[in-house]
This record gives structure tokens, sequence and C-alpha cells, in this order.
């Protein structure tokens, strides 16, 4: 069933001759349109999710829903596909269901708003925007159960629903939603803060048409989509290369486990070109898990990640858009960890979304060397803490911890930052004058970012002095599997947390935990991890290892890693280029990857000892999913 | 919504506690008065010379104020980028000379600057050190860990460096709680030996910000002596002082570069002043332009000169806001266009929108500036082509002043803006481009035509095409003022100054429908105008976070009466005495929970009369207009300031007679002009034989000494009482 598209209007569309110079200032104000909604977003939005951290996304898409401007890509063609029912003008739509919308989202705290823009009774244009809720219900604060099996535990489900119907807000619907969450108000208005973002898109579409007449307005789109078309397919042809004897680029990597004691859980993908079409094949994947680190990866949301990271290296003024759609292909089997069955769990997600990152960098960099970075921060990690105050009253923070960007041909990978786009920290003073909480200590994590002529970034300590009773949660990962390195650089620090109790007991706190009880003076240490390096070590210039070793970056000690001696605030010359002459001896000849262990059994041999925690059991899949392992 | 039952309710009280959290915290918050004294006049006042000066990247322009008789001078002198003061200096000898008078009668400078904005572009300020609260050494090195670009931006982002190096950064072991509250007493002996070694590490300036600072500086204020006693000579800035809100980060970073700009702007200042002194005597009075477009001392400027990054673009659209009011227009977009860049503003109901923080560069503070905001383009923009999507763009690449255009001849190749002006005949060869500078037209076609080339145009059509893309640039820079902040552009006029503007007014205009198109006389230097036509301004601010409800009309009253007494002893001491100063209150306020706040303008007889009710549904207003939609959530105060102005200085800007409407007289010779993908004929004015009454028909080109004007076709230039050029469409009905 296609959604119905009622138009009082039947005269189709002409495709006109845009000329360049109209096309680049349609281009420019589109571009200008998207950076609007999200000004207006993060001005109005309550929730220190969307407000301090910019967990939200905007688009606007063409009449057929192709994303001409934007960041994740168009599902809006997916929606109309599967839509019952009718789209009219005053019509908005609303989801958070990834089984309904095939992973435009990828759990429910993501409120999906779609917007068709009409003019003269015609369909001309779509803006749509996601936002992370903090709370949308279900069986723990912040709606992300580590041990859910099922998406009925994750909260409330809102399949494609109207909203707005012909302009009028369905506020019973919307009181039906906000009912079933634990912060009403945040999602009210963050809810309205998304719907004055779509408005403002629509403003800026009918201006558009205005100035230049329905006809341009369309063909202009068209031709963005052409441009980025043709900028993408000489891209491709540059990267990837086509398979010899039958070889394909191939790379895997792990989330380490699944929070109830099983893991790794493995994602592996081919890549190769034929004539002018890249195909990305992740048979291989492990297949769905009983916990809820699934992740439903839409297929053009991945082709729009591998646009993105390629585009940025050659022109970054390219417009990113969904023209080169049809020069990829993605084959992700039904059943695998990112194609889950429904009703798998889904909530936990982000592990597997960032690990992406790491597997498309390992992926493309094989064809362009030169355009390899190491591993990242490739995650959001949560901390989440909530509870009743002494006044009884509720407190529930969501916060998404920051760590190392890798080693990159650009240079040092910057310590503690995001990378996802937009992202930012919440300043700490806030969280203090807002929560029962202090920061005793926001700092760079020393030797963290892995070795290398190009340094990673380091990861980031944040020590929580918990100042009511209550309940922490935590998501993390890559506390068993390294950020990794390339072209002979060292794998980053992984990531640990510690929780110092008001007595002095220390515990050693898993990567991923529900409903932790603290008291009062507890402190926990939520230490993030860093970057892997990119390059030889010993080839860095000492005096920028010693530059980082004076800021504190790295430590005396760990300047070893990079073979210079630090004595007295100074280069040990001398010693430098006998230590560095000595390790260069012993190091043997390089891996263009350096993942810190040479199997998994061998990783799980030193687990307890390097960790303080057995090794993750081996995962055993469901027999019908079984399948997309092979 | 509809119906709020009773979960929501109970929710919504929840969420109200931790708002009062907030609030008892920052009720504690003293007042942002930047001290505004130090300097007296024995003379009485009105009855001197004023001076205005505005120092460019290439002139610097003067312009002398009789205030007896509202007369006017100008010089226009070669500005001296390595000390400015002594392009000031020899403008001054120039502009007395040319007034006949004595310099000693010359009473107020005032003065708009970019030194601290240049020191921030050139990284060429102070090596500065950090004290930071244990625990929080990388502040500035985490920033906010946002990586700009997008998704995959970090694949090529190189962060900058922190202003202040990490190595010399040193934690002081002390903390203060969200209310204020010593948590841990500050460990004096570890801090001052600490300093010992930081003091003598060669750093210039030191900055003090520690955590939750801005609930109690106490701690800030004792290591701020410890540091005075081991280094008396160092300028210490603390962030309470320089911004007393929340947000570690931009409260350290706004502190570290007041500390960085510090030393450059008070060597500059203390030597502007002493020369000045030793040539118009002791009691002479000189004031600088502040971000926000008030004045300050030159002392507070010293101490303070974050405030000073806007100071420059403030002077231009003080300079508007002044033609505006002579020319009787309210309502103004402002569109100053230089060589590598372009600052815009809007100005409504008679003034300027202003913001609370600044950004030049990759810098961005906590200080508030006129809302002007700036786009890498201008006459020295380049275009390219690239070669994968063969798009054309325009900037932010600029050939600056050397090389320069192609048509300067200067050995610049690359096809910039200036060249496709003259490939147009917008620019004819023989103008003057405010010195000595010839235009190549040969050089400029040569330059233009790898454009054309590359997009397969002919070569005017590459030309037009470099216009249109740039003024779509500059087009988006006016947006952001005007529709992204709710206010319609074809409510507004438009004024184009500055070196380039006068050429691309007409066709912005057009773009945005703002009419008329307004060509002060003398764009060159306007904003020495506005420098010597600001009024004196000073403001008292309290931090004052509370429900509405909370409060009352009788104590917000009391509050800003107080705030009002203590910003106008302040100017009072400047020599403005009570009867010549307006007042006006500031309200920042906003929805419970919101993070950000809006700033709500009320006079003291309207708030006497609406009190806080009237503040709200102004800010509802506002809100809606912003963001298309008001919320029925409570309303809570942030912040109360009273400012207070000195009267209005009213000039009468003497013109000749009214003269007809033919402008024939004022022609210089016939031209060609290529417009809307065609050529057309035209003439050639000489602005200074132009009458008030003459009307001017498109396509025209108006010169004059430092300045080019275009009126294209199917437009007409009216000159108005004052002088102006006022642009209108043919057809437009020219009824304001």
């Amino acid at each position: 069933m296609v959604a119905q598209v009622i138009e009082t209007n039947s005269t189709p569309f002409s495709r006109v001759d845009v000329d360049p110079i109209t096309l680049d200032i349609v281009e420019n104000a589109l571009r200008n349109a998207r950076n609007e909604m999200d000004a207006v977003l993060f001005r109005t939005a309550m929730s220190p999710g969307i407000r301090e951290q910019h967990d939200a996304f905007p688009l606007i898409a063409n009449q057929d829903g192709k994303m001409v401007v934007g960041q994740f890509g168009s599902f809006l063609y997916g929606f109309m596909q599967g839509y019952e029912g009718t789209v009219e003008d005053g019509d908005i739509f609303i989801t958070n269901d990834p089984y309904s919308c095939n992973g435009a989202v990828s759990h429910l705290n993501d409120w999906l708003l779609m917007m068709p823009i009409f003019h003269e009774g015609k369909l001309v244009s779509w803006a749509a925007m996601f936002g992370h809720m903090t709370d949308v219900g279900g069986k723990v604060p912040g709606s992300l159960p580590t041990d859910a099996k099922m998406i009925y535990e994750e909260g409330i489900i809102i399949p494609p629903t109207k909203i707005y119907r012909g302009g009028e807000l369905q506020s019973e619907l919307l009181n039906i939603m906000l009912h079933n969450t634990r912060m009403p108000e945040w999602n009210k208005s963050d809810f309205f803060a998304i719907i004055a973002g779509l408005r403002l898109a629509e403003r800026r579409v009918r201006e558009n048409i205005e100035r230049f007449g329905t006809d341009i307005y369309i063909s202009a789109m068209e031709d963005m989509l052409d441009r980025n078309k043709a900028a993408m397919g000489a891209i491709i042809q540059m990267i990837i290369p086509e398979a010899v004897d039958g070889k394909k680029a191939y790379f895997e990597d792990w989330i380490d486990d699944d929070g109830m004691g099983n893991g790794p859980y493995k994602i592996a993908c081919h890549l190769h070109r034929e004539g002018e079409i890249a195909y990305f094949d992740f048979t291989g994947s492990d297949p769905q898990s009983f916990s809820s680190i699934n992740f439903l990866l839409n297929e053009e949301m991945f082709k729009m990640f591998f646009g993105a990271f390629t585009i940025n290296l050659f022109d970054p003024q390219i417009l990113f858009n969904d023209g080169f759609y049809d020069l990829v292909e993605v084959y992700i089997p039904e059943g695998c960890i990112l194609k889950p069955q429904k009703p798998a769990a889904l909530s936990c997600r982000t592990h597997m979304l960032g690990r992406i990152f790491d597997l498309m960098g390992g992926l493309l960099g094989q064809g362009a060397p030169d355009a390899l970075n190491a591993a990242g921060f490739s995650d959001s990690p949560h901390f989440m803490y909530s509870g009743f105050d002494k006044d009884g009253d509720w407190y529930q923070l969501f916060q998404i911890g920051f760590g190392g960007v890798p080693g990159r041909p650009a240079g040092d990978g910057p310590d503690g930052h995001s990378m996802w786009p937009a992202f930012t920290n919440v300043p700490n003073e806030f969280l203090e004058a807002y929560f029962p909480l202090r920061i005793r200590e926001y700092a760079t994590i020393p030797d963290s970012g892995g070795a290398g002529v190009h340094r990673g970034g380091n990861g980031i300590t944040i020590a929580y002095e918990m100042l009511e009773a209550g309940e922490v949660s935590i998501h993390d990962d890559r506390w068993l599997t390294y950020p990794w390195a390339v072209n002979g650089g060292e794998p980053g620090m992984r990531s640990t947390k510690r929780l110092v109790r008001v007595d002095g007991r220390e515990e050693n706190i898993p990567s991923k935990c529900d409903r932790i009880a603290v008291q009062p003076g507890d402190i926990l240490y939520f230490n993030t991890w860093g970057g892997g390096g990119w390059g030889n070590p010993l080839e860095r210039d000492p005096e920028l290892v010693l530059k980082d070793v004076k800021r504190g970056l790295v430590t005396v000690n760990g300047a070893k890693r990079y073979g210079v001696v630090v004595k007295s605030g100074k280069v040990d010359t001398a010693a430098t280029t006998k230590l560095r002459e000595t390790m260069e001896g012993k190091r043997g000849e390089q891996e263009l990857f350096n993942r810190g262990f040479s199997s998994i059994e061998e990783l799980k041999g030193r687990c307890l000892k390097e960790t303080g925690f057995e090794p993750p059991a081996t995962p055993v899949f469901r027999g019908q999913y079984a399948r997309a392992a092979e | 919504m509809s119906g709020t039952d009773d979960l929501i309710r109970q929710y919504e009280a929840r969420l109200a506690a931790f708002e009062e959290r907030l609030q008892k915290i920052e009720t504690t918050g003293g007042s942002a008065t930047a001290a505004l004294s130090q300097q007296r006049r024995s003379g009485p006042r009105g009855t001197g010379l004023r001076l205005g000066v505005d120092v460019g990247g290439t002139f610097t322009d003067l312009l002398l104020l009789d205030e007896k008789n509202g007369r006017t001078f100008t010089a226009k002198v070669p500005s001296t980028p390595a000390d400015s003061s002594i392009g000031v200096l020899n403008g001054i000898e120039k502009i007395c000379k040319t007034a006949g008078i004595s310099t000693t009668d010359i009473t107020e400078v005032l003065h708009g600057t970019t030194v601290a904005t240049n020191t921030v572009l050139t990284n060429s300020g102070a090596l500065v050190g950090l004290v930071t609260s244990k625990g929080y050494r990388d502040t500035l090195q985490i920033a906010r860990s946002f990586v700009p670009g997008g998704l995959g931006g970090w694949v090529i982002w190189n962060k900058t460096e922190p202003l202040a190096p990490l190595e010399l950064t040193i934690e002081a072991d002390e903390r203060m709680d969200a209310q204020g509250n010593v948590l841990v007493a500050l460990d004096e002996a570890q801090i001052r030996k600490d300093l010992k070694t930081l003091l003598k590490s060669g750093i210039e300036a030191l900055t003090i910000a520690l955590f939750n600072g801005y609930t109690n500086d106490a701690h800030e204020r004792r290591i701020a002596e410890i540091a005075q006693e081991i280094a008396p000579n160092i300028p210490v800035s603390t962030s309470a002082a320089v911004m007393p809100e929340m947000y570690e980060y931009e409260r350290t970073e706004t502190t570290v570069v007041n500390s960085y700009v510090r030393p450059v702007v008070e060597k500059y200042v203390d030597n502007l002043q002493a020369e000045l002194r030793k040539r118009m005597g002791n009691d002479v009075l000189l004031q600088i332009l502040r971000s926000d477009g008030g004045l300050s001392s030159a002392q507070a400027a010293m101490e303070h000169p974050v405030n000073l990054l806007m100071s420059g673009p403030a002077g231009g659209v003080s300079g508007a806001l002044w033609i505006a009011k002579q020319a009787d227009f309210q309502n103004l977009l402002t569109f100053d266009m230089g060589g590598t860049s372009t600052d815009v503003a809007l100005i409504q109901n008679g003034v300027a929108r202003t913001r609370r923080e600044t950004r030049v560069g990759d810098v961005t503070v906590r200080a508030p500036s006129i809302d002007v905001r700036t786009v890498g383009a201008g006459g020295g923009s380049i275009s390219y082509v690239p070669e994968l999507t063969k798009a054309l763009r325009v900037g932010p690449q600029s050939a600056g002043a050397d090389p320069g255009p192609a048509a300067y001849n200067k050995g610049g190749e690359e096809p910039t803006v200036t060249d496709a002006n003259v490939v147009l005949g917008y620019l004819p060869s023989g103008a003057k481009l405010g010195g000595d500078m010839e235009i190549s037209h040969p050089k400029a076609e040569a330059a233009v035509k790898k454009i054309a080339d590359a997009i397969g145009t002919s070569l005017e059509d590459a030309a037009e095409g470099i216009i249109r893309i740039v003024n779509e640039n500059m087009c988006g820079a006016l947006r952001l003022v005007s529709v992204e902040q709710g206010y319609d552009p074809r409510d507004f006029a438009l004024i184009g100054f500055g070196g380039a503007g006068p050429l691309h007014a007409n066709a912005l205009s057009r773009l945005v429908g703002s009419w008329p198109t307004i060509i002060p006389p003398g764009p060159g230097v306007l904003c020495a105008y506005g420098d010597a036509t600001t009024r004196l301004r000073n403001e008292a601010t309290q931090t004052y976070v509370t429900p509405v409800s909370n409060t009352s009309d009788a104590e917000i009253s009391r509050m800003l009466k107080e705030l009002e007494e203590s910003a106008g002893q302040d100017l009072a001491a400047e020599g403005v005495s009570a009867h010549e100063q307006d007042v006006f209150y500031q309200i920042d306020i906003r929805y419970k929970g919101q993070g950000m706040k809006l700033t709500v303008d009320v006079s003291p007889n309207d708030f006497a009369r609406d009190g806080l009710a009237g503040v709200a549904s102004s800010f509802d207003a506002e809100h809606e207009q912003l963001f298309t939609f008001a919320l029925d959530a409570e309303h809570e105060l942030v912040g109360l300031r009273a400012v207070v102005q000195g009267a209005e200085k009213n000039f009468i800007n003497t013109e000749g007679a009214k003269a007809g409407k033919d402008a024939s007289g004022a022609r210089v010779m016939a031209t060609k002009m290529y417009a809307d993908a065609g050529w057309h004929d035209a003439y050639i004015y000489d602005r200074s034989k132009l009458k008030p009454g003459n009307e001017v028909q498109g396509p025209a080109v108006v010169t004059e000494m430092d300045s080019t004007s275009v009126i294209l076709p199917d437009h007409i230039g009216e000159i108005d009482d004052v002088g102006n050029i006022l642009i209108w469409p043919t057809s437009h009905n020219r009824n304001r």
C-alpha cells in the first residue's frame, strides 16, 4: 500500500533548465534553511539532551521524499511506500517505531516528525526532524533497558500517525503519548520545538517558490540530486577498487557484550565496486542478540554515512543528499544484528551505530590508505541518574559521554570530543545547578590516546559525586576490544568505570548495567576510551611529544611509547635516539591494522587479568536467526 | 494542549523543583557594571569639538563635528598597521589643518578600533596563564566537545589550540558549590607556590576562572591578590568580574580572551591617550566604542577589552543610525561591505539589535555586542569552479589588499568580485579607490575569463554570475539578522556603505525587497560618523533567576531603580547630569526550563503601568515571532538591567538648497553597464555635483572621493535633503 497524496491541483511539474547560478542560489537557500531549523530547535527545547547536547537532526526533501539537505538521508520514500492513508496539506506525521519506518529512527526515544509542504494545491517538498526524548516510558528511567528482550519493554510505541491533521493538533493523541513518559514537560516542549523547526522549513520552501517559481524550484532540487550523484560517482571510482580475482575489501569489528554476559558480537562487511556501483555486503555479521543492543540499520542511512565520510575528504562544500543512492547497493541479511526481526529490543543500539563508523573507516581505508583513519570514539555512551530527592521530587538525567577522536591523516585526534555531528557536552556547572550531583573532576586521561605519528585523542574521566540516593544506569563499550590503530600506530586505551563508595569500598562497574543503587557521597569515575594512533609513533617529532608531556596529555612514561626520553622537562636527545633504534629493531613487519590482540580467544584469555571481569560467553543464537551468520 | 491532568501537573511540580535549585544559586550574582570612571573633564561640556576616528585595514577615517553649529569636516589618511596610533595622529593633524582649528580645540575623541579583533584574528595576543579549579585544568582543551562540519566532519577538522596554553594552566585546590558555599577552602600556600612558577614562565597576562566562580568569587579575588603580590604589574582578569554567568567553558574562554587582547589594547589605548593629551591638553576625553554600541572610558576599555571585539563594526552601525535619524528612517538593514568581509545588522525603531555574545574567527565570547553578522565575502573574494561539481563558488578565500584583485594590477591573477565589477562596467576605469590605485580593465577581463571558460559562458555572464553568487552569500547574512529573527526585510530600508557597499547595495535591496537603498554621503567614512555621534551609555546588571509568580512588580521595580541609580551615578561622574539621562530597562526572561532567554526592553513608565505582566506578554509575542509558537508555561526572570544613556546629540547637516530633478549637470561621461544579461548605455555622475532634489536615472554610476555607487536599470536615485542617494525601483511607490 502506498500513501495517497491528496492534491487539489493536478498540473504536473515540468522539468526546466535551471541556470547554474540560480541552482547555486537555491542550494544555499536550502542549506541555510536547514541550519535555521537547528537554531530554532536548540533555542526552544527543554531537555538537556536536545538543548545542550543537540541530539536532533533535520532534513528537507523534494516532493518524492528524497533528501536534498540534511544529514542522515531520507526515510520519507520508505514511509510513503508503507503508510496506508492520505498525505494532505496541513498534516504532520509522527512515529518512533523503528519497525514501521525501516529503521529511519532506530529506537523509541527518537521521535520523528514529518511534514509535507504544499504549494498551490501540490506537494512540493517535505521537512522532517527527529529528536531524542529523555524518556518515553518503559521499564527503566531513560527508556533504555539493557536487559529488554522485546521492544514492548522499552516504552510507548507510536506507529506513523497524523499528529496534525489539516493544521489541527491532535491534542488527545499527544496527551496519550506524554502520559506514558516520566518527563512529560520536557517531551512536550521538545515536541513543539521540533514543530517550530518544521514550520520554519515550510516558510523557507515557500519563499523559494515565490522567488523562482515552482518548476524552477522543483527542477533545481532534481539538479542538486544529479550534481551530487555525479560527484559521488567520481569519488566512488577513485576510492573503491573493483574486486581482483574475486577478492573484495573486508573488515570486521565488534561490540564487546550484550549486558547479559555474552559477547563479543561481530559486524562484518565486504566492499567492492562493479562498474560505477559500490557494493556493501554485511553477510557474516552475527545474528540478532537476545538483549537490546540490536541496531536496525536503514540501508539508505548507511549510504549517507558512506557519502558523508568520503565527501569530507574531497570537497566538503558538496551538499550531501540522496542523489547518489543508485550508485550504492547495501545488503544486510534478515535476522542479523543489523536487521533484527520484530519484536527484538532495540533501545541500546548506540554502540553498534557508532561502531559502523569504525567499520566504514577500516573498509574504505584499504582502497585509499592515505585516507585511512584509526578507530575512534565510535559510540555515544550514556550515563543516567534518577530518583526521588529528599523532598520527594523526581530527578532524571540522561547524559552522553565523549572521548578520543582517532589519529588521522589530517593530524592528531582532538581530546574528549564528539564524532557525532552537532553534539556538545553539558556544562558541569549546569549539571550541578539542576541535578543532585557534583562533578569532582572533568579531565582528559593521559596516555589514553594511541601512540602514533598522529596521536589518538585522549578519553575523558568524569567523577560524578552523587548527592542523593538514587539509581545509575550505564551504557558503554570498548572495555574489551581496543580502539584499533593503523599504519603502524598503537591502539587507544579501553574504557573503565569505577565506583568509590562513600565508605571507601571500590567497585569495578561493568560496561552495561541498569539500576545500580547509589548513596550520597558515592563517586563514579566514568572513564571513556581514547582514539587509536595513526602511523609509526617512533616517527613523531620528539618536540611534539614533549609538548604533550608538558600539557599533561602524555606522561613521561607514556612518552617512551614514542621512543622519547624526557628528563627535567627536556627531550634527552641521545637517550631518545638510542631508545628509538632499539624499538625500531624490535618492531618487525607492521600490519595495516593493529587491533591489540591476535584473536578473540587470545583476548578473552587475558580479560580477567586486564579488566577485572570474566570474559563474556560466546553468544548462542536463536535457531531461526543463526543462518544469518553464515 | 487541552486539559492538563494530575499526572502532568505532578511532574511539572517536580520540574519546578529543579528550577528552584537554579534560582537559589543565581540570585547571588552581582552587578556587572563596567567602571566608567577614572577620567574627568574640567571644562563645560557641549562647547568643544568632537572627533570621531575609525581605523580600518587600509584607511584611517576621521570626522570632526562642531557641536555648536553642526559643521563637519572629514579626512582620510593611510592606516599604519604596525602602530595604528601614528595614522590617527597624522589624521588629526590633517583634519585640524582642513578645519583651520588648533588641536587644543578638540575636547572629545571618540574612537572605534579593530585592535582587539585583529589581535584575535592574527593570533598576536599575549601569552596567557590560566588558573582553574582542581579537576578542571582541561576546560579549554575539551571545550564543548563540539566538532564542526556535520557528519564525518571529524575526518578533516583540527582543533585550534587554546588561547591559554595547557602547559601554562594550573589548578587551585579549592571548590565552591553551585550555591556559592565554600566546599573546599583555598590552599593558599600551594597556589602561591604554583603561581610563583607560573609567573616566572614568561606569561604576559593571567586569567583566574574557577568552577562555580559565578556564584561566589571570593577565591578568584584572593588568588588575584596573591598573584599581584608576586608580580604587581601582571594584568589579572577574573572570570566573575568579566562574565558573571554560568557555563564554565564559556566563562573561562571569555576571560582568557580578555587577558589575551588586554596587553595589546592597553598599550594602544594608553599610548594614544598620552599622545592626545600632549596635543590637545590633559582634559581631552578619549572614549572607545564598545561592541554593543556604547562608549567606554579609556580605563574601562583597558580593563575589559573583551567588550571591544566588535568596536569597529559597531561604529558603522552607529553611523548608519545617525544618518537614518537625519533622513528620518526608523527601520534599517545596514550593509557594510569591505575588501574581505561584509558586516550586516538590523535597526528597528531607531535601535540596533544586540546579543549577549560576540564571535570573532574561531573565538566566541559571552560579551554583549550589536548583532552584527559577518560573512567572509567582500570585493577581494576569489571566485573558483571546483572540478567535481562544476559549481560556481565565491570565497571565502580573498585576494586581500596584497596582491589584491587582478584589476589593481599589483600581481593578482585570481578572479575576484572587484574584477567582476570592472568587467560589468560598475567600477569604471577612471574610478579612484580612495588612493591612487588605477583600475586595469584587461587584467580584470583575463581573470574573469577563467571562470567563463570553466562554466562555459560568456565573459559578461560569468562576471554577473560572480556578482549574483556573492550577493546571495551576503543576502544570507541579511536574512540571519532579519528573517531568521522574525523580521520581514520588506519593512526595512537598506543602507550600503564601506568600500564596496555602494556597488552592491542596490542589487541587495532587490534581493531582499528592502527599499529604498540608502547611500549616505561619504559612505567610506560612515564609521567615523558613528564614532563621533555615539551617545554616552552605561548599564548595570543583576542576575536574578526566579519564577514571575514568586516575585512582585514592587520588588522588581525596586531592584530596577537601584540598578538605574548605580548606572546613572557613573554617567553623572562622566559629566552627564541626571536630567540629561535617558533610561530604559532590559529584562531577561524565558519559559521555565528553557536554556535560552530573550531580552525585553521596557521604559520605566511602561513598567510602572504594566509591570511584569506586560513584560511577560511582550516576551510571548516575541517568542511567537521568533519561533512560531508561544507556550502556556510559566515565565521565569533571568536577569535585570538598567541602561542609562546621555541625551541625544543633534547636528544639522548643512546641504545646499533644494534643486530640480534634472541631474544632467553632474554627468561626467557616457559609459556602458552590463546588467540582467544585457549591455546598457549609462552615465557616470560626480556625486559632489549632485544637489538635493536631483534624480539620477539608472543605469548609472556615481563616483566620489573614496567610493562608487551603482544604480541599476529601471531604478532611480533621488538626492534627499541631507545628501543621501535614495534608490528606488522606477515603478515603486516612493511613499515610505
